[in-house]
């Protein structure tokens, strides 16, 4: 199973209602993921800074440690158990390594300018609550519910997965040969955090966008590439795309108007939407890609 | 008239009065609101009664169906009117995919759109859609008659038996062993009833659409077995 949902604003006006809309679609495909759930919102951002989403242990601590490491207050946002921490944008390598070191266990949900990442183990509405997603503003978003069938019920087996700045994916399926990508992909300098058939995906689109592929050229590139079944859903700092293989095992709805394009694996989860019903309403052709850019 | 609001009462409880519905029951329609995308709702229908539903469904609504009468005014999840043996189920919005699967008799009319596989391995369920129909729908198709006033997506009839297809639109591609066909007068007469029976009755005419059916080169088809569908 595995429920997705993902909203791409066009009109700019919306954004104050991100949050609550996507918590609303999120809450909808419960049924289809009661394990876990996750969420990446790409709200306000600097070219000048790196926002690293963070779970970590002791995060208390990290406030007074990051100042005594850095000289300089850090500037931390804290939101059930994850932690926000953004940081000029030459400091990223340097901060990362001094987390690795000062608080082993830490793990890096996600990197970006504008992205935020959150995940937990949880009811999905559950989830969305404790990181309060209905009080969050931004461009786009994407969400998912998880049904766990390739790996356990863990927070990190949780999606989206993010293995490239203001990069993540979702995904509703299987693939057959991630051990054997994934392979290839260690060799090609990714690395993973999971044994998770879903960042085989995700780092798959970071290494091809990595080696100078748009993001609809290395979707393109996946339908050769990646064998099983799936419904993609991605997002990048200015981008939304969604990808199904070829005979779309897995269901796919999507709703578009002049103000946003929704995405969701069934109907219920876009009926809240505005004006959902004068949308052009439609399910993705099988192996198509498609793409919306700010 | 009974009315039945699945925001109160779950679509099991639904689902069991309706089943507990006899032939000569005098609640010949009931209203369902708030169905909220809800799974089988009126799955295994047996009694001559209609049913309305106030607005979207999930999976497999009025799967099963016999005798019954099942109105969507919304639209319709994966797999409506499945294994449907007989009676009426009519979809004011759009469906997703497999819309009709494996349907046996009846008749199955979508408003709107339909998407993917629309028809898969249909056996003699009659199936209009108003709108364009997605890939691969009709595959494995037996008997019956799938009738689209749109155009259908890529490999329509993969691997068809016996089933008829009208399309009136564009044809993206046809699958393994579908083609076209000149309509038959017997052909005419099939069609033109099928739209009647959905209520089409001058916006779209027999003479605008195109048939295609099975060409019976798979192997495991014998021409002297087509008596049989």
């Amino acid at each position: 199973m595995c429920g997705i949902v993902g909203l791409f604003l066009k009109n700019k006006a919306m954004a104050p209602q991100l949050g609550s809309l996507t918590a609303q679609m999120l809450t909808v495909m419960s049924d289809r993921g009661p394990d876990s759930a996750g969420f990446a919102v790409y709200g306000a951002g600097s070219a000048e800074t790196v926002k690293l989403t963070l779970r970590i242990d002791h995060a208390a601590r990290l406030n007074e440690a990051f100042a005594s490491r850095f000289g300089f207050p850090a500037d931390l946002v804290q939101r059930g158990t994850h932690v926000v921490l953004t940081i000029p944008h030459a400091l990223e390598g340097e901060a990362r390594l001094w987390l690795t070191e000062q608080f082993p266990g830490t793990h890096l949900v996600g990197a970006g300018t504008r992205m935020e990442l959150y995940k937990e183990v949880g009811l999905p509405g559950d989830v969305a609550a404790q990181f309060d997603l209905p009080g969050m503003a931004g461009t786009h978003a994407i969400g998912h519910t998880r049904m766990a069938t390739e790996s356990s019920v863990t927070t990190d087996g949780a999606h989206p997965f993010s293995t490239g700045i203001d990069q993540c994916l979702v995904h509703n399926g299987s693939l057959s040969n991630h051990n054997a990508m994934r392979r290839t992909l260690i060799r090609e300098g990714m690395r993973f955090e999971t044994e998770n058939d879903s960042e085989v995906a995700a780092a798959y689109l970071t290494w091809r966008m990595r080696e100078g592929a748009s993001l609809s050229g290395a979707l393109t590139d996946c339908l050769d590439d990646l064998d099983g079944f799936y419904t993609f859903v991605v997002g990048t700092e200015g981008g939304f795309a969604v990808l199904r293989d070829p005979v779309a095992c897995k269901p796919a709805v999507m709703a578009e108007t002049d103000d946003y394009v929704a995405f969701g694996s069934e109907y219920r989860a876009l009926a809240m939407l505005p004006h959902v019903e004068k949308a052009r309403l439609f399910e993705p052709e099988p192996a198509k890609v498609y793409v919306w850019e700010h | 008239m009974p009315e039945i609001d699945l925001a109160k009462t779950s679509v099991r409880e639904l689902n069991a009065a309706l089943h507990a519905l006899t032939d000569d029951s005098n609640q010949t329609l009931w209203l369902v609101r708030n169905p909220g995308g809800k799974h089988a709702i009126a799955a295994g229908l047996d009694a001559p009664v209609t049913i309305e539903v106030e607005g979207p469904v999930g999976y497999y609504c009025a799967g099963m169906n016999k005798q019954g009468t099942v109105i969507v005014h919304g639209n319709a999840g994966t797999g409506v009117a499945e294994n449907m043996m007989s009676g009426e189920v009519w979809i004011k919005g759009d469906a997703s995919q497999s819309a009709g699967a494996t349907g046996r008799g009846g008749l199955l009319v979508i408003e709107g759109n339909a998407s993917a596989r629309c028809g898969i391995s249909m056996k003699g369920i009659d199936i209009v859609v108003k709108g364009d129909i997605g890939a691969m729908s009709a595959f494995m198709a037996q008997a019956g008659n799938l009738v689209v006033l749109g155009g259908a997506g890529e490999n329509l009839g993969d691997s068809i038996y016996e089933a008829r297809l009208f399309v009136r639109g564009p044809v993206k591609s046809l699958g393994a062993d579908c083609v076209e066909k000149e309509l038959t007068p017997d052909d005419h007469r099939i069609l033109k009833d099928v739209l009647a029976r959905a209520g089409i009755n001058g916006e779209a005419k027999p003479g605008d659409f195109r048939l295609y059916g099975s060409a019976r080169t798979l192997y495991h088809f014998h021409v002297d077995n087509a008596g049989s569908y």
